[in-house]
């Protein structure tokens, strides 16, 4: 939230009356804003460098007022006092006017296309015969600065530049040039530099080295120039010093420079808005005329005013009160909303000035109307929202051994997830490059490196760091490391760990081991082997050898313990003896009977919703071939590229190692460039792209990838895909080599294929179907659903469950293939048995 | 427990008089060491208000060993005169004495004995006076018996000179009679035994009284952090409230999920390299719902759903990036986005769980802090029922000002129409950080101290439960 510092003498002045302390707050509080703070430029110095430096500085009052972030019309006092006294009904809010010069033409800003190198946008406009005074000239000065440090982005989206109009004389030229060739004398500088020159100089300006990156690195510097040559401002560093505004100036000449032109339009109407109230006519701001590389042209600023209609039903119902249209638009005009019932039923047109760019949307307004209504006037009331909560099972079962852990004679840590290299690796005895840690590509110091994978290295600083406690120290965690996972979305997924330390004169192997049996019987797994739990030797480079086993949970290996390695020991500053547990809790989750919840989406959206439609034309001329069938599914759906990009994960080419005719073949087979979502994919289509000019001279295929327009077999079908020929041939006289590389693929085709198995988009729909009272004949109602088959579905297994009053419902369980069947499609035809059924509803549904 | 004997014949002793004996002449008329009566003292003080007891301490002169010789046989040079005959002894006879030497060097200068040099066989010795006064002994007698008074200072340090003598501090006991003061005495027991139980006699016993001012033994135990005690509570909290728990265990996050889809614009501040991590490895997400990416790009670029949208450049590649989750609706969108890829039912939330900032640290900020969220979706939702579910919230807290405790509000038609919720519901939430309320609670100053390996683990054993978090903020 940027904070405005205004002087509390002249706001009270331009109010045109005093406040107390309080009163202003509260003031500030019933308009959306709040007092941060009463203080003086001399409190400030004194409090930031000390009571010496502060002698001699203005003690006059300050307001420092916080304002909502996007609300640049309220980041000076001209606004501010204006918007205030609109909403105390003072004011009526001023129409903001483009006009054109009453002599002559308006001045004209080219731009040349070599700024599209660097910064492409620009708009002006002109305040004629406006009147400074001290304070007003601060205001202006001040305004720039907080937009440039609020909405541009600290200058890199769009910067502002003022200029003495009478100093200067159009047309202008908006350009950029080799920073050599620039050359001029900058604002408060006795002589001229170069762009080269001035660069240097300001590297260590306090102010504007913070700015110099952002044109630095760029071949040409962005530039504008007068009619005879004078530089007005190399944006977005410095003005030229000879078009400087002072308290003398009658007209300015504003410019803004953007790499984002909606921006630059916003920026630019805000500066003439605040402004303007100071010209001859006040709120009247003098049109200039942009000149576009290719010959078109646009008159700035746009001060351009948006009506919306909407209804004051939307307003109550969105804020909860009741109020008449009437009285819905006035609240609106008070916050410079300009107002009024059209008599259409309840609909309300509200104009939007130009100082409100933040209002994009309805609920914009709606926010506005409760802040006039004022928020302590609602009246607070409870959501009818009816829901049963569930606890995440995986938080459940972590509280419930966190508890028993606890009772067990285990303390709790609690560690960072962030960490150093060192602390998951070195330390431990480990390569990094081994650990599949997720690496931090921004850390400001080396405790953020990586995420952690393990929760040992904490629990062995936490010792470290209380090793004056007595002992023996025993500590516990539960909680999530992060774990490199090319299966999920974000290519990493958390994994919920356990792990113990016991830290004593000796290594006390039996009391960790005590520990797991303790906590196998909590998690009711027996010790035994198969269905049990064992621990068996294992290798360990953290462990000290032949102490150090893994953990066995149903035949799986869910962990490690074992007595620490001297050196470990060592490496963490420790000087006794310690052995430690770490296991991962999630595979005991399967006990529970809750439906897995997870932050996993579905990928493909299976309910059509109505959205605004998109353009059609998007579709790409690229000539489609005659069959987008592949060995990877259809190419020409988002199934079959997901499976050929999963293919090309850890290949550069669809054959070998070199570009071949079968990469050509399947890049045809493409319809449109795929998206950039399938990095794979992408990665590699634009790589064959670049064969294209030369591609008759790559080697041959060696097998077939795309099929034939019309197939035998439908190839989503995943009960045939057994009979698909993937490598077929017709070559007989394959050679032994190519049958041998031909088996190879088939494994590791097969083997991605067992690991995602879901080629064809599947889904494990759970139902309820409900019966229309107790003597409904559950065993029949069964019979029906199950009699419905469509192609892709399958049913699954079934129970009842009572609903209450002996009423049972139907809970049964389907697989379906999301293009092709769909949950409305199921409802419908089970709905259809109506004798029996009441309501069909879909209790779970799951991505497979 | 000293002897039963010498206990009673102590307080026989201590009856018979009025106003009390001094240990030492106990000890010294019944002949037995001091440190007997001494041991007999600290028991019946220990059987309570029997006696009353007060430390004296007196200093006396005491022969050394080799006074005490003196004492007995005589001083060296008495000793040198008497075993002089008449006719005289060579002087190399009296120097094999064991005396012979600092008794003959004594004798003489007191004048008692001569040497004659020249006589024939050498040098021999002769008393010169008729009897002497042993002096010495006389004074070691006096102070052997305990006279030492009618010594003078000076003579005694003569004497201690010779280290005949030393000065030494007795310490006794003043024994007067106690308030119940008896002359028998009864045993106190420390402790009920299974035996007293088995054969009644605990009726008889009397019991020593406990000290009930000392501190009890601390329980054999482990502890909770205090920050899960707290986090614990607040889960209650929502739990009571009907909300569902959210899987927040995903801390690697899409800038698509954490910023994009909660129509956070890409040149908002917030994704600044200064205050969001991102990942080198894995750098990119890889994998979104492609129709809902569609139409988040969309609404950045070309607004829609009534918006007019920021009408900006939105590009793929800064929503792939890969981040350490800033907040936790980053979540939130995820399971909002699901619930509009079902037929709408109205849910409530919540989570809490860790985000991350790449913030500059201090005393109260850290790069990681659990943040608490609450959601609610629901057709007709109104800002009213908003601030009734925070006013609810915050009083089951046990809070009345909560205003400026975190941040609440109403999520955009923005983020919400595109995900496919049906137009007409509305997502009220609101979000606080856990560590906040849980420093004030138990009085930390400084996070470090609270979170991370650098706590104080005597802070952990020490906090007490959280029933309520802190009452005020």
């Amino acid at each position: 939230m940027p904070t405005v510092g205004v002087k509390r003498d002249l706001l009270f002045k331009a109010l045109g009356r005093s406040y107390t302390d309080e009163e202003f707050d509260e003031l500030c509080f019933e308009f959306g804003l709040e007092l941060d703070e009463i203080t003086s430029e001399k409190e400030i110095i004194s409090r930031e460098q000390g009571d010496t430096k502060a002698s001699g500085a203005s003690d006059v009052i300050l307001y420092k007022i916080d304002v909502p972030a996007n609300r640049y019309d309220l980041l000076c006092l001209e606004g501010l006092v204006r918007g205030l006294q609109v909403f105390k009904n003072k004011l009526e809010a001023p129409q903001y006017k483009r006009v054109s010069p009453l002599s002559g033409e308006p001045q004209k800003l080219i731009i040349t296309k070599e700024t599209e190198a660097v910064r492409p946008h620009a708009v002006a406009a002109v305040l004629r015969n406006i009147t400074f005074t001290q304070e007003r000239y601060d205001s202006f000065i001040e305004l720039q600065e907080k937009l440039h440090q609020n909405i541009c982005r600290k200058r890199s989206l769009v910067a502002i530049g003022t200029h003495d109009l009478d100093t200067i004389s159009g047309p202008f030229t908006y350009t950029a040039k080799p920073p050599g060739d620039i050359s001029f004398k900058p604002l408060n500088q006795t002589k001229e530099y170069t762009a080269t020159q001035l660069m240097s100089l300001y590297k260590t300006d306090s102010h504007l080295r913070h700015y110099l990156h952002i044109i630095e690195d760029k071949p040409v510097y962005p530039v504008i120039y007068d009619s005879n040559g004078v530089v007005l401002s190399m944006p977005p560093i410095i003005n030229g010093d000879h078009s400087k505004i002072s308290l003398k100036t009658k007209n300015v000449f504003i410019e803004c420079t953007a790499t984002d032109q909606t921006k630059a339009k916003t920026v630019l109407d805000m500066m003439v808005t605040m402004f303007s109230e100071y010209c001859a006519q006040p709120f009247t701001v003098e049109e200039a005329e942009v000149v576009y590389p290719d010959g078109k042209t646009c008159i700035y600023p746009e001060l351009a005013y948006r009506k919306e209609k909407l209804s004051s039903k939307f307003i109550n119902q969105k804020v909860g009160i009741n109020e008449s249209t009437e009285k819905i638009a006035q609240l609106l005009t008070r916050m410079c909303l300009l107002s009024q019932a059209t008599g259409v039923g309840d609909e309300i047109e509200v104009e939007i000035p130009p100082t409100r760019s933040d209002v994009i949307h309805a609920c914009d307004i709606m926010e506005d109307a409760a802040i006039a209504y004022g928020f302590n006037n609602i009246t607070r009331t409870t959501p009818r929202t009816y829901t049963v909560a569930n606890q995440f099972p995986l938080n459940k079962l972590t509280e419930l051994l966190r508890q028993d852990l606890a009772a067990a004679g285990f303390t709790e840590a609690l560690n960072f997830a962030l960490c150093s290299q060192e602390d998951i690796a070195d330390k431990l005895g480990k390569k990094i490059s081994e650990m599949r840690a997720v690496h931090i590509s921004n850390p400001k110091t080396a405790e953020f490196q990586v995420a952690r994978t393990t929760l040992l290295p904490g629990l062995l600083k936490t010792i470290a760091a209380n090793r004056k406690m007595p002992l023996p120290l025993k500590l516990f965690e539960i909680s999530d490391v992060v774990l490199k996972d090319e299966t999920k979305d974000v290519g990493a997924r958390n994994s919920r760990r356990f792990c113990a330390v016991y830290y004593n004169k000796s290594p006390g192997f039996e009391v960790i081991h005590g520990l797991l049996d303790r906590t196998m019987q909590l998690l009711e797994v027996k010790p035994a082997r198969g269905e049990g739990y064992h621990i068996q030797t294992a290798d360990d480079s953290t462990y000290f050898p032949g102490r150090c086993a893994d953990i066995f949970v149903r035949g799986k290996n869910v962990g490690r313990l074992g007595v620490l390695h001297p050196d470990v020991i060592n490496r963490f500053e420790l000087t006794m003896p310690c052995s430690a547990l770490e296991m991962d809790i999630e595979p005991f989750l399967g006990h529970t009977a809750e439906t897995p919840l997870t932050h996993d989406v579905p990928m493909k959206e299976v309910i059509k919703h109505r959205f605004p439609t998109r353009d059609e034309s998007q579709q790409s001329a690229h000539s489609r071939p005659t069959s987008t069938k592949t060995v990877f599914g259809d190419v020409s759906t988002q199934v079959g590229l997901e499976a050929l990009s999963d293919f090309l994960a850890d290949k550069s080419y669809i054959e070998g190692f070199v570009a071949s005719q079968a990469d050509m073949i399947v890049f045809d087979a493409i319809p449109s460039p795929p998206s950039p979502t399938l990095c794979h994919l992408w990665r590699w289509y634009n790589h064959i792209k670049s064969f294209q000019t030369d591609r008759a001279r790559l080697p041959s295929a060696k097998s077939r990838y795309v099929l034939p327009a019309t197939p035998p077999a439908t190839p989503n079908d995943a009960s045939d895909e057994e009979d698909i020929d993937l490598f077929g041939s017709d070559d007989e006289a394959e050679s032994a080599e190519a049958a041998r590389i031909k088996e190879q693929r088939l494994a590791e085709y097969a083997a991605k294929k067992s690991k995602k198995p879901a080629l064809v988009a599947k889904s494990s729909i759970l139902l309820d179907v409900k019966p229309w009272d107790d003597e409904t004949d559950m065993s029949k109602l069964e019979e029906c659903v199950r009699s419905v088959s469509m192609d892709g579905l399958l049913w699954g297994q079934s129970k009842l469950v009572p609903v209450g009053y002996g009423i049972k419902k139907l809970q049964i369980g389907c697989v379906v293939e999301d293009d092709k069947v769909g949950t409305d499609m199921l409802e419908e035809a089970i709905t259809a048995f109506e004798e029996y059924v009441q309501s069909v509803d879909v209790a779970a549904f799951n991505k497979i | 427990m000293a002897d039963t004997g010498v206990l009673e014949t102590l307080l026989q002793r201590v009856e018979k008089v009025d106003d009390g004996v001094d240990s030492l002449d106990v000890a010294t008329s019944l002949g037995v060491d001091h440190q007997v009566i001494v041991g007999a003292v600290k028991s019946l003080q220990a059987l309570g208000d029997v006696i009353s007891a007060e430390l004296r301490s007196s200093k006396h002169w005491e022969l050394t060993e080799e006074g005490t010789e003196i004492a007995e046989q005589g001083s060296h040079e008495s000793r040198v005169f008497s075993c002089i005959p008449l006719e005289g002894l060579a002087q190399s006879e009296l120097m094999k004495l064991p005396f012979g030497k600092i008794g003959f060097s004594k004798a003489m200068s007191n004048k008692w004995i001569r040497v004659d040099k020249a006589h024939e066989g050498g040098p021999r010795i002769f008393r010169t006076v008729e009897s002497i006064e042993d002096q010495v002994r006389e004074k070691l007698f006096l102070v052997q018996k305990g006279n030492s008074t009618q010594l003078e200072e000076k003579e005694k340090n003569e004497l201690k000179k010779r280290k005949l003598l030393s000065e030494v501090t007795v310490k006794s006991y003043w024994i007067t009679k106690g308030n119940s003061f008896s002359t028998t005495i009864t045993k106190q027991e420390t402790e009920l035994t299974p035996e007293m139980i088995a054969s009644g006699n605990w009726k008889e016993k009397k019991f020593k009284p406990y000290n009930f001012e000392a501190m009890g033994v601390a329980p054999d135990c482990g502890h909770l952090h205090p920050l899960m005690k707290v986090r614990t509570q607040f889960r209650q909290i929502f739990l009571e409230m009907g909300f569902t728990e959210m899987p927040t265990n995903n801390f690697i996050e899409s800038s698509f999920w954490n910023f994009d889809s909660l129509f956070q614009p890409q040149q908002h501040p917030a994704r600044d390299q200064h205050d969001t991590f991102f990942l080198s490895d894995p750098a990119h997400a890889h994998q979104f719902p492609q129709d809902y990416l569609e139409r988040v790009k969309k609404v950045h670029s070309e607004g829609g759903y009534g918006s007019q949208g920021y009408k900006y450049d939105w590009k793929i590649e800064e929503a792939q990036k890969n981040i350490l989750r800033t907040h936790t609706t980053a979540v939130s969108a995820r399971m909002l986005y699901k619930l509009a890829q079902q037929k709408f039912t109205p849910v409530k939330y919540f989570s809490i769980d860790r985000v991350f900032r790449n913030e500059t640290l201090d005393a109260t900020h850290l790069a990681e802090f659990h943040q608490i969220e609450g959601v609610v979706a629901d057709y007709g939702l109104t800002l009213g029922d908003l601030m009734g579910v925070l006013h609810q919230f915050f009083t089951k807290l046990g809070l009345k000002k909560w205003v400026e405790v975190g941040n609440s509000g109403v999520f955009r038609p923005e983020m919400l129409l595109p995900m496919g919720l049906p137009e007409g519901v509305s997502v009220i939430a609101w979000g606080l950080s856990l560590e906040r309320p849980t420093m004030i609670k138990y009085g930390i100053n400084n996070i470090r101290e609270l979170v991370g390996h650098k706590v104080n683990l005597q802070m952990v054993y020490d906090s007490p439960i959280c029933r309520n978090p802190p009452t005020h903020f």
